[in-house]
């Protein structure tokens, strides 16, 4: 594969697919409990994203160079091994820059080795093709992924503690003044799989074709 | 004894792994559409969560945390290989569901073809590592306390896939606007039930 074809539209394609149609927690469902457990607040799943793009789009370099090494009867556990060294780099990152927020996601930074995502895109893409699509397939699926934390991780610090990114946006906007009252329950663990079924609630009634028949 | 009996209900009821904490979801969510199916996965499980927990406490405290060496040798005091954790967790995890695959496939051909399609899952099930970083995090004092946890946290897992196949059983016959069709509506509906498993969160243990 030449240079300039690795920007084709086609492989576009695979950047533009995960945001939507294609989207790892709400259409694939993969990856959901991390999702899910640290998106009370933006912080946190904005590293989570960050975290999960770095292991996802490496993981899918490393196995699609060694696609042709590895015999089949073993994949899972080359990929686990790939995806837990990887793991374990960015967690020692995290504790070394970030401390606090490495502190709050505990046990969910190595819980990205069990993140289906990262299997999943490493079984039915990785294996299959060469290291430059699946680059691109690692970033097009952090990015779908990172997208729905940070829409669930708005929703719920916006309602539940009234601020953003740590920053008291109602108390400026002077909304406790008439009378407003932060949502507790947006804080608590079962609105997270709520906000998430309004989401694919609402991407399939605009999407039509994502919808299930029963 | 009494102590024992707290960590086991603490674990099924209030620190539910999938209610609490979201562990297991992917499996959660996929292989609920039946009760049969989900029976075998939880039991499944609970099992391999029994199983595992105690290696990985061994493990923690004989190899991995900070001193935990001194068994070899006074020199080894200031070791700490607990950044290891992570992929010695993850290798005895695969390696042991791989065993337990082999060993049923040998001796219990019955119980084979009822679990035996769900052991391979189970080695990427977050439920599964979580339940042994948890293990790690909280820090059980003794071995049995440890597998207590396990089980427990395995019968949590259990009731809670149970009861959403039961519902999403019932649910097919329903009128859902389509949009909110499968995966949306087992996702509210979880949302409920976590709500109502919030309500032993009061239970003082």
């Amino acid at each position: 594969m030449s240079k300039d074809s690795l920007f084709a539209k086609k492989n576009m394609k695979l950047l533009s697919d995960p945001l939507d149609d294609n989207n790892p927690i709400t259409v694939q469902v993969l990856g959901i409990c991390s999702a899910l457990a640290i998106t009370v607040q933006l912080k946190p799943a904005v590293v989570m994203a960050l975290s999960v793009l770095v292991v996802l789009s490496v993981a899918n370099v490393v196995v699609s160079l060694m696609r042709h090494m590895i015999p089949s009867r073993i994949r899972i556990i080359v990929f686990l091994v790939v995806i837990a060294a990887l793991v374990i780099l960015v967690d020692q990152v995290l504790k070394a820059f970030v401390y606090d927020v490495s502190k709050e996601l505990s046990v969910f930074v190595g819980l990205i080795i069990t993140n289906c995502i990262i299997c999943g895109r490493l079984e039915a893409f990785a294996m299959a093709n060469p290291p430059g699509k699946a680059f691109l397939d690692g970033l097009g699926n952090s990015f779908g992924y990172g997208i729905i934390l940070i829409i669930v991780a708005f929703f719920r610090e916006l309602l539940g503690a009234g601020t953003l990114y740590g920053y008291p946006v109602l108390e400026k906007l002077g909304v406790y003044d008439l009378g407003y009252e932060n949502n507790g329950m947006m804080i608590l663990p079962p609105m997270a799989l709520v906000t998430v079924g309004v989401l694919i609630w609402w991407q399939r009634a605009r999407n039509e074709k994502l919808i299930e028949k029963n | 004894m009494q102590e024992l009996a707290n960590i086991f209900i603490k674990s099924i009821f209030i620190d539910n792994m999938v209610f609490a904490y979201f562990l297991g979801m992917c499996s959660y969510l996929a292989i609920s559409k039946t009760v049969k199916t989900s029976v075998g996965m939880g039991l499944a499980v609970i099992f391999v969560l029994g199983i595992t927990i105690p290696f990985n406490y061994l493990l923690e405290h004989y190899i991995l945390k900070e001193g935990a060496l001194v068994w070899i040798s006074n020199h080894f005091i200031d070791v700490d290989l607990s950044f290891l954790s992570f992929i010695m967790f993850i290798a005895v995890i695969a390696s042991i569901v791989q065993l337990v695959e082999m060993v049923i496939e040998k001796f219990s051909p019955a119980l084979y073809s009822s679990l035996g399609i769900f052991l391979p899952l189970i080695a990427v099930n977050c439920a599964i590592l979580g339940g042994s970083l948890f293990m790690q995090e909280r820090g059980y004092s003794s071995i049995t306390e440890a597998t207590v946890f396990g089980l427990g946290s395995g019968v949590g897992w259990f009731l809670a896939i149970v009861g959403i196949a039961a519902i999403r059983e019932k649910i097919r016959y329903s009128n859902v606007p389509p949009a909110l069709r499968g995966l949306g509506i087992t996702y509210i509906i979880t949302g409920l039930m976590g709500i109502a498993f919030m309500s032993f969160m009061g239970i003082k243990l």
